[in-house]
């Protein structure tokens, strides 16, 4: 049996820079894993839905626009609310540290800013995405 | 989530689940293949191929949109290539598909192809297999940028449609065996540009040297992208299904599709013997004879399969 890791990397609300999220899913892609990229402006209800069919494993929310106290969490209860409530969810962009603990109450899992290595959000996958045997 | 009755009931997490299952090779996904097979048979499947870049993603998305706006469920199964060296993949094609990724009754599912050189996932074959019980009128697979001999969509598909671009011209000559054999009808995308009139005469000119089978391959041209000749193609595809009804070859399509299934399954299962096989510790000193050139191969394998045989 073989079993992939399927990450998907989106961006939600209006904000049009997506360098940071393609050298993601580019890392997440040479880490093994199959991502699936969203492009840039979608909604949340967009990305719940995308979640949801492609089963993914893990949702990776990218945003530098500074709307990423309400777009994080709504992707957040959109998902719950299809009972998708195995999916790991962490965001990442310009997120000023007081909103961090914000977001984590509100279902992200992590979060992680400018300038973090590859490897620790790579590594903070492989290390919390329960793989049923 | 009973996922089997999930899947009968049309629901897109179960269906999800369904295809992760069938795709990872985990007998779950046997098991609702067992119990959703008897509710297959009902979807039309469609193969879309192409060179890359041809615009298949997005003929699919206005396909899609265009099948969902007259009522009709649609399933796309969106294939694109693993890395041959970390494994992962970029799943882009539903980038392209944006603008139907929401309309209800369209779902999308990206597969990666996981080592598979015919253009497709091996798990395509039974990924269909899900939809069909789901519910969905139509499936559209969509394979990865194929060239000339990722042939494997005409296996899954009862039409296959290939995909072309202006400003390939010389690749027509190059591309005379393998896919310009497997094509029902050939769509010149991007007709908008200049060049398109050319490609299509040059490839109705090549599909003119084929014998005839009873339905002559149509060469349409359209844009994907202003959303243009969509509807011929839905026609055309319409067409064609109406000939295979009608000449009785859907029906021997249909055997010939339950005989793949059935190979898909045994080779699967066949290879995961033998590679056990090959993995015991007491092969790795018969191995090691082939290296140094003791033994040959077909020896080694003749042995290998013997035991296998019993084994299984």
């Amino acid at each position: 049996m073989e079993q992939k890791i399927r990450v998907l990397v989106a961006k939600p609300g209006l904000d049009g820079h997506d360098r940071g999220a393609k050298v993601l899913a580019r890392a997440f892609m040479d880490a093994g894993m199959e991502v699936i990229y969203t492009g840039i402006r979608r909604t949340p209800e967009q990305i719940a839905e995308v979640a949801v069919q492609e089963d993914v494993d893990v949702v990776a929310l990218s945003c530098l626009s500074g709307a990423h106290n309400t777009l994080f969490p709504k992707v957040v209860d959109l998902l719950r609310g299809k009972g998708a409530d195995d999916i790991l969810i962490m965001g990442g962009g310009v997120i000023p540290e007081d909103d961090i603990s914000f977001l984590k109450q509100h279902g992200i899992s992590e979060v992680f800013g400018p300038g973090t290595p590859l490897a620790t959000c790579v590594n903070y996958i492989r290390s919390h995405v329960k793989k049923e045997a | 989530m009973d996922v089997k009755l999930g899947v009968l009931a049309g629901d897109t997490r179960a269906v999800a689940r369904a295809i992760t299952w069938v795709e990872n090779g985990d007998p779950r996904g046997a098991e609702v293949i067992r119990g959703v097979y008897g509710s297959t048979g009902r979807a039309y499947i469609v193969g879309v191929t192409g060179s890359p870049g041809a615009g298949k993603s997005t003929l699919v998305s206005r396909l899609a949109a265009l099948l969902a706006a007259r009522g009709q469920k649609v399933g796309i199964l969106a294939v694109d290539p693993s890395s041959p060296f970390s494994g992962g993949a970029i799943l882009g094609d539903r980038v392209r598909m944006f603008d139907v990724a929401l309309t209800r009754d369209v779902y999308i599912r990206s597969m990666a192809t996981r080592g598979s050189l015919g253009g497709l996932n091996r798990a395509t074959r039974m990924a269909a297999r899900i939809l069909d019980a789901a519910g969905f009128d139509w499936i559209f697979v969509e394979t990865v940028g194929a060239g000339q001999s990722e042939v494997d969509v005409h296996d899954v598909a009862y039409t296959t449609a290939v995909v072309m671009a202006p400003g390939m011209g010389d690749d027509i000559q190059a591309m005379k065996a393998g896919i310009m054999e497997i094509g029902d009808l050939f769509i010149i995308n991007k007709a908008d540009r200049d060049g398109a009139d050319r490609t299509a005469t040059q490839v109705e000119s090549v599909l003119q040297l084929s014998m005839t089978t009873g339905w002559n391959p149509p060469v349409l041209k359209v844009s994907a992208e202003q959303n243009t000749g969509i509807e011929s193609v839905v026609d055309t595809i319409e067409r064609h299904r109406t000939h295979l009804v009608a000449s009785g070859k859907l029906d021997a399509l249909k055997i010939r599709m339950a005989k793949l299934d059935v190979l898909e399954i045994l080779k699967a299962r066949l290879a995961d013997t033998m590679k056990q096989q090959l993995d015991q510790p007491a092969v790795q000193a018969e191995l090691e004879k082939v290296a140094s050139k003791q033994s040959d191969p077909y020896s080694l394998a003749d042995i290998i399969f013997e035991e296998s045989w019993r084994n299984t």
